[in-house]
């Protein structure tokens, strides 16, 4: 039977934090955006009916940032939700730091396995499309 | 319609379903992708994209709470993600290679199998076992809050509930959808974790997963910015104010109300796929 220690606790803690804090910021950054985005072309026409797959600087990682950066719209919408995304991957990274901390190598090498996937699917994916 | 009239619908349209969804525990999520696809004429793949998105907000935000409270199982939730994360994975790379009419009618048998089992009663046999010996050395067993101090649990079934998890994660990355309830099937039924546990650790496990998926959607030109924004935001501030008001009403009557539009909306989904409708 496995007791609920300090350590763990502590862990509890830091992740509830950074789950909270990272949605909030993505949040933040999407709002911005539509703000931007609406403001400029609130007339346009908006269709989605037909599926044309989104232009190269919407679908990478440093696509999507370089086109935030360089200050449009929709680049800092994606970028909002791009961090959405990078918050259950913070929130795994933590989670390894912790076992290696504690010295629990079994749940260490799960959690880079987990890890190992998601990092592939945001970065590595689009090499097999 | 223009941007801005399209916008404040979907976005109202989220909240009305992120609310509901926070509200009756059957997950916004659900009703989503038939809202865009059924109302607003959206593709099924911005819908599943925009979806799937909104999917990693609720979960992120609500699990903050949970995970504070001592109730999920951070090693649980850890293991059965390298099951989750890899069905995802294969999940999201099947969307691209299946019509968008068969998705569909994938979809609308998930969403008739979620509300049948959000009606279902649940007769659990509480016949003590001894410790599973894989549980054990995988450190699941536990302890949660409870009305009587802290009670302890044991897990059992690791390698079914590892299987219905990957089912799970699959199903998650080919419809952009949490699909929560197959992961309480999977800790509740098969592994006998207490279903508050069970609950809160789906919840907990849900973002990951679709995280998963979330990578291959992107770089597929699924996300798009002007229809994942207000789906994003409306459903995050719906369900924010759903997990506000869950313990003060009276959820029977409305989760009947939800599981019987759920119902409508999966035979929709069928019957529109069935006619190559999407």
């Amino acid at each position: 039977m496995r007791s609920r220690n300090v350590d763990e606790q502590k862990l509890e803690g830091l992740i509830a934090n950074l789950l909270r804090a990272g949605v909030v910021l993505s949040a933040f950054v999407v709002l911005s955006g539509a703000v931007m985005y609406l403001g400029f072309h609130p007339r346009a026409h908006a269709d989605y009916r037909t599926f044309h797959g989104e232009p190269d600087s919407l679908k990478t990682v440093h696509g999507v940032v370089r086109y935030a950066f360089s200050g449009h719209a929709m680049g800092i919408m994606q970028l909002g939700l791009l961090l959405l995304i990078a918050t259950p991957i913070a929130r795994v990274i933590s989670s390894a730091a912790v076992f290696a901390v504690e010295g629990d190598r079994m749940y260490l090498l799960f959690t880079l396995l987990v890890l190992a996937v998601l990092l592939y699917s945001l970065f590595g994916s689009s090499l097999f499309v | 319609m223009n941007v801005i009239e399209f916008t404040f619908l979907v976005w109202t349209g989220s909240l009305v379903a992120g609310f509901l969804g926070a509200l009756t525990g059957l997950g916004g999520g659900v009703v989503l992708v038939p809202l865009l696809t059924l109302f607003f004429k959206v593709d099924l793949r911005y819908a599943i994209g925009a979806s799937l998105v909104s999917v990693i907000a609720t979960s992120s935000g609500s699990a903050a709470a949970y995970v504070k409270e001592g109730f999920s199982n951070i090693r649980i939730g850890m293991f059965l993600e390298i099951a989750t994360t890899i069905g995802a994975l294969l999940g999201a790379f099947l969307t691209a290679k299946v019509p968008a009419s068969a998705l569909a009618i994938i979809f609308g048998v998930v969403l008739l199998y979620s509300a049948y089992v959000s009606r279902r009663t649940r007769p659990r046999t509480e016949t003590p076992e001894p410790p599973d010996p894989l549980a054990t050395k995988l450190k699941m067993n536990g302890t949660f809050p409870d009305t009587s101090g802290i009670r302890n649990y044991n897990v059992y079934r690791v390698p079914a509930g590892f299987g219905v998890m990957f089912g799970a994660g699959a199903i998650s990355g080919l419809l952009g959808i949490g699909s929560g309830a197959l992961k309480v099937v999977a800790m509740d039924q098969a592994m006998k974790i207490p279903f508050k546990v069970s609950t809160t650790t789906s919840n907990f496990m849900i973002g990951v997963t679709a995280a998963a998926s979330a990578g291959v959607y992107l770089s597929r030109g699924y996300i798009d910015p002007g229809l994942a924004m207000p789906v994003m935001l409306g459903v995050l501030i719906g369900s924010l104010m759903g997990t506000r008001v869950l313990v003060k009403t009276q959820t029977k009557l409305l989760r009947l109300v939800f599981s019987t539009v759920i119902v409508l909306l999966g035979l929709e989904m069928v019957l529109k796929g069935l006619r190559g409708g999407f």
